[in-house]
């Protein structure tokens, strides 16, 4: 880590804030996220309501806190666990070889043959449009990725001297995948993590703008533009603020990914 | 070229079977029909719909029919737009979609290639570190933000552009910029990737050193060899334009394809989500193999059909 860029490092520390905000949303949020205050509707941004009210008169700046939580956990929850799918069926795939790898590319490939948003509609017209509907559509469609990218690397690596010997020396399967190609693996799946949670937070995000996505009580930072669309033209802060979070929160896990990929990865 | 292309050909239609045998699936799947209403309806009148759509069938009989019907180039009625079929809605809403998406392109091509130019040949001076940065920024702002800023900025503040509907030329603008400035901010990195590895080559060195003026050895000589690795990503990018539009669509209001399937999803119009669905198979299908046959056609060292 001797050469991490400067905007890498304030990429880190402000997700670590905004995260830390989410988790602790109860005491960092001035007010609940749905208390409303009839008198004090559509405010512009002022001292009390920093970031102004929307038109039942709720603080936006506890709402985006709130909407942090929804944003980041779809972004975070179903990158991790693509990463885990992806890694097991991309190693197994890689490592078999032959008809196995053959097959298991060939459902891989049929996945990818329609565009990510169009499927992520397509499962959630089936799983309903709760987080858990959501959940299972992303899911569904970025673990091929990562099983693409992993079984590239096994390929290249189960041909290396060192597996080479492992296996001359009458090590089992399970011994060489765990103790001599999975450490090889660590530095791409942390890339790939930084750099998958922003496609997933925007595919959310971009669903739940067109109203395709997260549906009340929860709402997430999409939910939040969505209902300041309607108002742009006279309260353009509703639709402003949620977006330069979604903007700012992409921008800050591709810069991290890029000083990551800078400092991991063994090929640049 | 032409026994490869038809290769290619077959070899698309087994993704096209799979798409509308998994859309058939999904949309069967589903719990609760396009004709829930509030009111609860007389069971005659729920009996005489399903036969009218067939919905009284077994599951395996629909999903023949359906097929069938495909292949006559029936895509069925809609459900909700009561009285027309799915291929006449497709047939409108296409063009405006393809015009949209074509106009994209220009702002892809013409803002990333100049873009990635410019910056590989003034390396590491102000110009390449702002043309970077901007191509940066392209690709980290979502389109809806993009989308959204340019309506409140352009249209509602300084009244340069009308905010929405299909009107004219001066309605394409801002969707056209919103939906391809991602996308020109890839082209351009990659593009100056490219160029800047071209123009360390002895080529350019044996053209410069033979006279030749700056923008002949910029544009003829590097450009050329640098454009292959643009060319390859235009196949993902058709994919991209098309989901893309989902969102530009439902912002500016443009009746196009996209703005059509999401009413379509929220109005549980199956026939409808089907058949878009498909064309846009079709449609990424095509423009791989498009893309393959350009590949080959400008770089002589990639052979077909091997």
């Amino acid at each position: 880590m001797k050469h991490f860029p400067l905007s890498s490092r304030l990429s880190a520390l402000f997700l670590v804030a905004v995260a830390l905000a989410a988790i602790f949303a109860p005491w960092v949020a001035p007010f609940s996220y749905e208390t409303q205050d009839t008198a004090n509707t559509l405010a512009s941004p002022n001292p009390a309501n920093w970031l102004g009210t929307d038109r039942l008169g709720r603080d936006l700046f506890s709402r985006m806190i709130y909407g942090a939580r929804v944003s980041l956990f779809i972004g975070v929850a179903t990158t991790v666990l693509a990463i885990l799918i992806g890694t097991v069926y991309g190693a197994v795939s890689g490592y078999a070889g032959k008809r196995t790898d053959n097959l298991m590319m060939r459902i891989v490939d049929v996945v990818f043959a329609l565009p990510d948003l169009l499927m992520i509609i397509l499962i959630t017209v089936l799983m309903g449009r709760g987080v858990t509907g959501i959940f299972i559509a992303l899911t569904m469609v970025s673990w091929v990725t990562v099983a693409r990218l992993v079984r590239g690397e096994v390929l290249r690596i189960k041909e290396l001297t060192f597996v080479e010997a492992a296996r001359a020396l009458g090590a089992s399967h399970a011994r060489i995948f765990v103790r001599e190609i999975f450490p090889n693996l660590v530095g791409i799946l942390i890339i790939t993590l930084s750099f998958r949670i922003p496609v997933a937070i925007l595919a959310e995000s971009t669903l739940s703008f067109i109203g395709l996505g997260i549906s009340p009580p929860f709402s997430s930072w999409g939910t939040l533009a969505n209902d300041g669309w309607t108002a742009v033209k006279f309260y353009p802060h509703l639709i402003l603020f949620p977006s330069l979070a979604i903007f700012f929160t992409i921008l800050a896990f591709n810069f991290l990914g890029e000083g990551l990929r800078d400092a991991l990865d063994p090929r640049t | 070229m032409l026994l490869y292309f038809c290769k290619r050909i077959l070899y698309g239609i087994p993704v096209l079977i799979t798409v509308a045998t998994l859309t058939f699936g999904i949309m069967h799947l589903v719990p609760g029909g396009p004709f829930d209403t509030e009111k609860k309806l007389p069971p005659e009148i729920i009996a005489n719909i399903e036969a009218k759509y067939h919905l009284n069938e077994p599951l395996v009989t629909q999903y023949f029919l359906y097929m069938k019907q495909i292949l006559q180039g029936d895509l069925g009625p809609s459900y909700k737009y009561i009285g027309r079929d799915v291929s006449a809605i497709i047939a409108e809403t296409f063009p405006v979609s393809l015009t949209l998406g074509l106009c994209a392109v220009v702002v892809i091509l013409g803002l990333g290639i100049p873009g990635g130019i410019v910056a590989a040949y003034w390396r590491d001076t102000a110009i390449d570190r702002s043309c970077v940065f901007l191509a940066t920024l392209g690709i980290s702002v979502p389109s809806f933000v993009l989308g959204t800023v340019l309506v409140w900025g352009l249209s509602h503040k300084l009244h340069w552009l009308p905010p929405a509907l299909w009107e004219g030329p001066r309605h394409v603008i801002m969707p056209a910029i919103a939906l391809g400035a991602g996308f020109a901010g890839y082209i351009a990195r990659l593009t100056r990737t490219t160029i800047l590895d071209v123009l360390a080559a002895d080529y350019i060195r044996t053209a410069r050193a033979k006279g030749l003026s700056e923008p002949t050895v910029l544009l003829k000589h590097a450009l050329k060899n640098s454009i292959y690795p643009v060319v390859s990503v235009m196949g993902p990018l058709v994919a991209g334009l098309v989901t893309g539009s989902f969102v530009i669509e439902f912002i500016f209001s443009i009746p196009g394809m996209g703005s059509f399937f999401i009413t379509a999803v929220t109005n549980r119009d199956y026939p409808l989500i089907m058949g878009v669905t498909l064309v846009y198979a079709v449609l990424i299908v095509l423009a791989n193999i498009v893309v393959d046959m350009m590949y080959a056609w400008l770089d002589p060292r990639v052979s077909l059909g091997k």
